[in-house]
């Protein structure tokens, strides 16, 4: 790596990580976690799984990449999930999102300028009779319509 | 060995147990087509064109995956296989840019030759080409993802073959691109350039950066002197490009070619090869008599070079500091030549003609590489380019004149020629490092024990009374093993496993390489061999140190092996290189 690299893990972190490092499948747990201590797999989060599993880093890219469930840019403050499973997307899930789109002004996938929030399209949260459903730093909000979507948002600073 | 007996299409064929239908099929003399299929390459099943039924069962199967059982009756071919065939090209196609006059790969494009084949004359489903930025970052090696149709080849070969990991399957289903990690390029990623991605790439996806223009430029420019060498292994390639058999010998042609494009003098780089032995046998020599840091490991190979520096830094100090042949001809020929020639070392274009798209990065690495005061190769194509120059020339080639190389840096001898196959340069240097050690020239002169086109290769050969411990490797994921084996006696302050150790990036050696004409299989890397060593039986001299040329060099110019001028001119250093930028 060009740059040393300064990230630090947490020590439970390391010790998960030494825990699995001689386990096949260890890499996908290890991203789990790592995504569930920074909120995102950043490059340099990539960089140091690589060095620890002693993996290529092209390998643990191509598995982040793979997953739609690691996210390769941090996250906002609150991030905004609108569900485009069957019965969300039947009962309107995308006309929810472009309100969030039009409300917040970013696409699935970005975050704010400002960090506050990021936008994502799940499949399923799990609760299927709310539809359409959405959450919001993980609060729940169902049968969502677009004229909702400002108050629910305005609810989070 | 067990036999198991099966049927293609009715024809009995008697195969190894274990084998695949593909492979049977071969054996009987029936092709069964395939895109994703690859020889170098495990089978990964992704195409669905090489699909064959086996009598009895309801379940189509992947020919390249699936292995033979005994008694069983195989069909390749009818109309719902046919069907089902046409069927994957034409949905391939659907997403595939209909660019073929204007892609590198026309007329050598393996998708396109199957569209034709199977009479594909329209489109039958709408089409989705995604357009995506093509990676220019590289001095070796542009991808054009629009074009890739994720066979994955590209990868298995990076990963697999060569174990650099620059390539890997990033994203996913519609989305996926055989590309970098991280969003990087591929000039920032741990590529080596060694070009067998393109050479495995069935269809325009990634390629040798084209120079030919600046070929041309220099040649049309009234004021330029322009020069070319041409490596070992090109002369036993290009034929391949004008319907000549695999392996034919085309050396004299090939000077006479050139000539007719334009070039105002015509070398050899065997010729350099045999100074390079001359530095690098000689080095070996001083390392051994004089407590020298061992193994010694060869340098000639630019991917190989630049692997090292990546992943194994450690090994700087083992390294010849001998240049690469081609390196070496750029400067003794924008001196050395220069001077005898009477002529400005700035107006000489020095053009090399490689098997290797590695090469491309090699001339521009460093300032070594202008020893002389300018850069000493200004450009370096292809085996590839230089057949596509020939055509556009309108060269009848195969029916060409030979002619010889120009003096006095274009004479060379058996030596020099076969370093273009893997173990090559090891029996080269052991041919002339006996004659320094003992003052005798070496019985017979061949060295079979360093022979053959295993990956990793080990001999011990008796060099009067010395037993010199040599590794020879190939393909690039190969020099882990013998690289862990020096750490591991390193470490241990054991004495080392070897001596000497040789490595070519590409599998069999340049003979192989990213920038030949396509054909990575083992029967075409066996032919091309062959005609190195037929090259080498037929020279009258066949150890670099009895070439005339060579000594008049060291009379005339460099004084000695090793000398502080030769040092200055023909020798390099390294550096470590972070894996990503």
């Amino acid at each position: 790596m060009s740059e040393k690299n300064e990230l630090k893990f947490s020590d439970s972190l390391m010790s998960f990580i030494s825990e699995w490092k001689e386990k096949p499948g260890n890499l996908i747990m290890v991203l789990h976690k790592v995504q569930g201590e920074l909120g995102y797999i950043s490059r340099e989060a990539a960089e140091r799984v690589a060095e620890l599993l002693d993996v290529p880093l092209a390998k643990v890219w191509g598995v982040v990449t793979f997953y739609h469930f690691f996210k390769l840019t941090k996250p906002g403050k609150h991030n905004i999930a609108v569900c485009l499973g069957t019965a969300c997307y039947l009962k309107g899930g995308d006309k929810v999102i472009e309100a969030v789109e039009q409300n917040i002004g970013i696409g699935v996938g970005q975050v704010t300028s400002d960090g506050k929030f990021s936008l994502e399209s799940v499949r399923c949260v799990g609760c299927c009779g709310l539809a359409p459903v959405m959450t919001v730093s993980g609060e729940v909000f169902g049968k969502v319509t677009k004229d909702m979507v400002p108050g629910i948002l305005s609810r989070f600073e | 060995m067990s036999v198991v007996h099966v049927k293609i299409n009715g024809i009995p064929v008697e195969v190894e147990a274990g084998s695949t239908v593909l492979a049977a099929a071969k054996a009987a003399g029936v092709k069964i087509p395939t895109l994703c299929n690859q020889e170098d390459l495990k089978p990964t099943a992704s195409c669905g064109l090489c699909i064959v039924k086996m009598e009895g069962s309801p379940k189509i199967q992947r020919a390249c995956a699936s292995p033979v059982q005994e008694g069983a009756s195989y069909i390749t071919d009818d109309p719902e296989l046919f069907k089902a065939r046409k069927t994957v090209i034409e949905m391939i196609l659907s997403t595939h840019p209909a660019e073929c006059l204007t892609c590198i790969r026309n007329q050598n494009c393996e998708l396109q030759q199957l569209a034709a084949e199977f009479g594909i004359r329209e489109q039958p489903f709408t089409p989705r080409v995604r357009r995506l930025p093509k990676d220019e970052s590289s001095p070796s090696i542009i991808t054009d993802p629009s074009k890739c149709i994720k066979c994955g080849r590209c990868v298995e070969v990076c990963q697999d073959l060569q174990g650099v990991y620059a390539l890997e399957f990033i994203g996913r289903g519609d989305e996926v691109q055989m590309v970098p990690a991280c969003g990087l390029n591929l000039s920032e990623s741990p590529c080596v350039k060694c070009g067998q991605c393109a050479a495995h790439c069935p269809v325009g996806a990634i390629y040798e950066r084209d120079d030919t223009d600046k070929v041309r430029d220099a040649i049309y420019d009234a004021d330029k002197i322009v020069v070319a060498n041409m490596a070992p292994s090109v002369r036993v390639a290009i034929g391949e490009g004008f319907g000549l058999p695999e392996g034919t010998v085309t050396t004299g042609k090939i000077y006479t070619a050139l000539r007719q494009i334009g070039f105002d003098k015509v070398f050899d780089t065997n010729f350099a090869a045999d100074l390079t032995i001359m530095e690098e046998g000689n080095e070996l020599v001083h390392r051994l008599t004089h407590g020298g840091v061992l193994p010694l490991m060869t340098s000639c190979c630019p991917a190989w070079t630049d692997y090292m520096e990546k992943y194994y830094p450690d090994m700087i100090p083992n390294f010849s500091t001998a240049k690469s042949p081609m390196q070496m001809q750029g400067a003794v020929t924008k001196t050395y030549w220069a001077e005898k020639a009477g002529i400005d070392p700035s107006k000489i274009v020095n053009v090399a003609i490689m098997p290797c798209t590695a090469k491309k990065f090699e001339i521009g690495r460093d300032s070594n590489m202008s020893s002389s005061g300018f850069q000493d190769t200004d450009i370096s194509i292809t085996s590839r380019e230089l057949i596509r120059m020939i055509k556009a020339k309108g060269i009848d080639f195969a029916h060409l004149e030979e002619s010889d190389a120009d003096s006095p840096i274009g004479e060379y001898t058996g030596a020099g020629t076969i370093f273009g196959n893997t173990g090559g340069v090891m029996e080269a240097a052991i041919r002339t490092a006996y004659f320094a050690v003992t003052g005798k020239e070496l019985e017979g002169v061949e060295v079979d024990s360093v022979r053959g086109p295993e990956g990793v290769r080990t001999a011990v050969v008796d060099v009067n009374g010395l037993k010199l411990k040599v590794a020879i490797v190939s393909g690039l994921v190969n020099a882990k093993q013998v690289m862990e084996e020096v750490r591991k006696a390193r470490a241990e302050g054991a004495e080392p496993p070897y001596h000497f150790i040789e490595v070519m990036a590409c599998k069999g050696g340049c003979i192989s390489g990213g920038g030949q004409p396509y054909a990575s299989n083992d029967a075409n890397r066996a032919a091309r061999t062959a005609g190195l060593y037929s090259d080498d039986e037929h020279c009258a001299k066949r150890c670099s140190h009895q070439n005339p040329s060579i000594k008049k060099i060291y009379d005339e110019y460099l004084g000695a092996p090793l000398s502080e001028k030769a040092e200055e001119l023909l020798h390099t250093t390294y550096q470590q290189r972070p894996l990503y930028k």
